[in-house]
C-alpha cells in the first residue's frame, strides 16, 4: 500500500468518523432509539446519505466520469447477506452499536464501545472456526443473485429505482417525525453525554422547553 | 441543563439529521471517486482477528481457511485500505467529540435501567453477533448497508431490510432490559 492509497483511506475515514459523531452516532442510546421508534436519526441520516450519494454516482455514471461505471458493487449471495444482516441487526439491538459506530462510541469515551469491538474480534474468530463447516459454506455460496443492482434485477432504469427510494424516504421522514413528536424521544447532545432518556417523565422535569422539539423542526 | 453539565466546555448540539446525511452522502461520493469503493468498518476487525490469531496460534491461523490468506507468506494483515480508513474514523470521531464537548469517559448504561456489568456483557454479546454477521455478509452497516445501497446494489437493499426488521424485533425483546 503506497502513501497515496493510505492518504485517501485516512482522509475518507476522518471525514466519515467526524460526521458520524456529529450525528450523535457514538451514543448507543441514540442508535437503539431508532429501533424503539422514538428517535429516527439513523433512518434519516442513512437515507439522506444514500439518496445524495446514489444521485451523485448516477450523474457521474451518465458520462463514466472518474471511472464511475467501474465503482465496486459486491456480488450478492442472498442467504449470506440475509444471515449477516440478521446477526448484525440483533447485535445492534443487544449491544447498542454496529461495527463502525462502536469505534465512534469508543473514541468519544465509551468503554462499552471498546467491549463491543472486542466482541467483534471474538465473533470473527468464531466465524473462522466454523468457516469450513458445510452449513457455513452453503450459506456463503448458495442462492447467488445474478443481477448486481436492483435496477438490473427489476429490469428498469436506475432513475426509477432512485425515485422510488425518494418516495420511501419521504414517507419514512413523515412517519418518523410523527412518532418522534408523540414520544418526545429525540436524544439531544446533552442527553447522550449525560445519559438522559428523553422519553421518561423525569427527564422532562426542569426542562422548560423540550429541546427535542427544536431539533425535530429543523429536520 | 446548566445545572447538570460539568464545568468544562459546554456541550454543542448535534448536527440535524438531514445535514449529517447530506455531508455523509458527499463524503461517500468523494470516497468512490478517489478509490472506487465506498466506506466500511468490519474488515478491520477481521484483520485484528487474523493478527491476534497469528500471535497466539500461528500454525492454526495459517492453516485456517478464512484467516490464513490474511497472514500468508508473512503478510501484514494491517496493511490494507480499510484498516487505515478505520484509524481515520477513530481520529475524525475523536476530533468531533472533543471539539463539541461530547467526550466523556463512561460505560454508557443509558438512563440507568441496567447496571455496568450487565451492560458490558450485552455489549460483548452484541459485538460477537455483529462480528459473526459481518463475515457472512462480507461487510456491515457501512460497507454493505450504506455503500452498497448507494450503488443501488442488491446486497445493500437486502441488508437494510433484514437489518431493520430483525433489529426492530430484537429491540422489542430488549426494551425491558435497557
Amino acid at each position: 500500500m503506497d502513501y497515496g492509497v493510505a492518504g485517501t483511506a485516512l482522509a475518507s475515514g476522518i471525514l466519515f468518523g467526524y460526521v458520524l459523531e456529529q450525528a450523535g452516532f457514538g451514543s448507543p442510546c441514540k442508535l437503539t432509539a431508532q429501533f424503539r421508534l422514538t428517535d429516527w436519526s439513523v433512518f434519516k441520516v442513512m437515507f439522506t446519505a444514500i439518496l445524495v450519494a446514489s444521485l451523485g454516482i448516477l450523474l457521474l455514471q451518465s458520462g463514466n466520469y472518474f471511472g464511475s461505471s467501474g465503482f465496486f458493487v459486491p456480488t450478492t449471495f442472498f442467504w449470506a447477506t440475509a444471515v449477516g444482516a440478521a446477526l448484525i441487526g440483533a447485535g445492534f439491538a443487544i449491544g447498542g452499536y454496529c461495527p463502525g459506530t462502536s469505534v465512534v462510541g469508543f473514541v468519544s469515551g465509551r468503554i462499552d464501545g471498546l467491549v463491543f469491538m472486542l466482541g467483534m474480534v471474538l465473533g470473527i474468530l468464531g466465524f473462522a472456526s466454523i468457516y469450513t463447516a458445510p452449513i457455513t459454506q452453503s450459506i456463503l455460496h448458495t442462492a447467488q443473485i445474478s443481477a448486481k443492482t436492483l435496477p438490473q434485477w427489476l429490469g428498469v432504469s436506475p432513475w426509477i429505482v432512485w425515485a422510488g427510494m425518494v418516495v420511501v424516504a419521504v414517507a419514512g421522514f413523515l412517519l418518523g417525525r410523527m412518532m418522534e413528536q408523540r414520544s418526545h424521544g429525540v436524544l439531544t447532545a446533552d442527553d447522550i453525554v449525560e445519559s438522559v432518556d428523553p422519553t421518561s417523565d423525569s427527564a422532562h422535569q426542569g426542562r422548560a422547553v423540550p429541546s427535542n422539539l427544536g431539533a425535530g423542526s429543523v429536520s | 441543563m446548566s445545572g447538570v453539565s460539568p464545568a468544562c466546555s459546554p456541550v454543542r448540539p448535534l448536527w440535524p439529521p438531514l445535514v449529517a446525511g447530506l455531508v455523509l452522502g458527499l463524503v461517500l461520493i468523494l470516497t468512490f471517486v478517489l478509490v472506487g469503493n465506498g466506506v466500511g468498518a468490519s474488515g478491520t476487525f477481521a484483520s485484528i482477528a487474523a493478527w491476534l490469531g497469528f500471535q497466539v496460534a500461528p500454525a492454526a491461523t495459517q492453516s485456517n481457511g478464512y484467516l490464513g490468506p490474511m497472514v500468508a507468506h508473512g503478510a501484514n494483515p494491517f496493511a490494507s485500505w480499510i484498516v487505515v480508513e478505520v484509524v481515520g474514523v477513530a481520529i475524525g470521531a475523536l476530533l468531533a467529540a472533543v471539539s463539541a464537548g461530547r467526550f466523556k469517559i463512561k460505560v454508557d448504561v443509558g438512563a440507568g435501567k441496567i447496571g455496568v456489568m450487565p451492560r458490558l456483557l450485552l455489549a460483548l454479546i452484541g459485538g460477537v453477533l455483529a462480528g459473526l454477521g459481518s463475515r457472512f455478509a462480507a461487510g456491515c452497516t457501512s460497507g454493505v448497508g450504506l455503500s452498497g445501497t448507494a450503488m443501488l446494489g442488491m446486497a445493500g437493499f437486502i441488508f437494510l431490510i433484514v437489518f431493520f426488521v430483525v433489529g426492530l424485533g430484537v429491540s422489542a425483546l430488549m426494551r425491558r432490559v435497557w
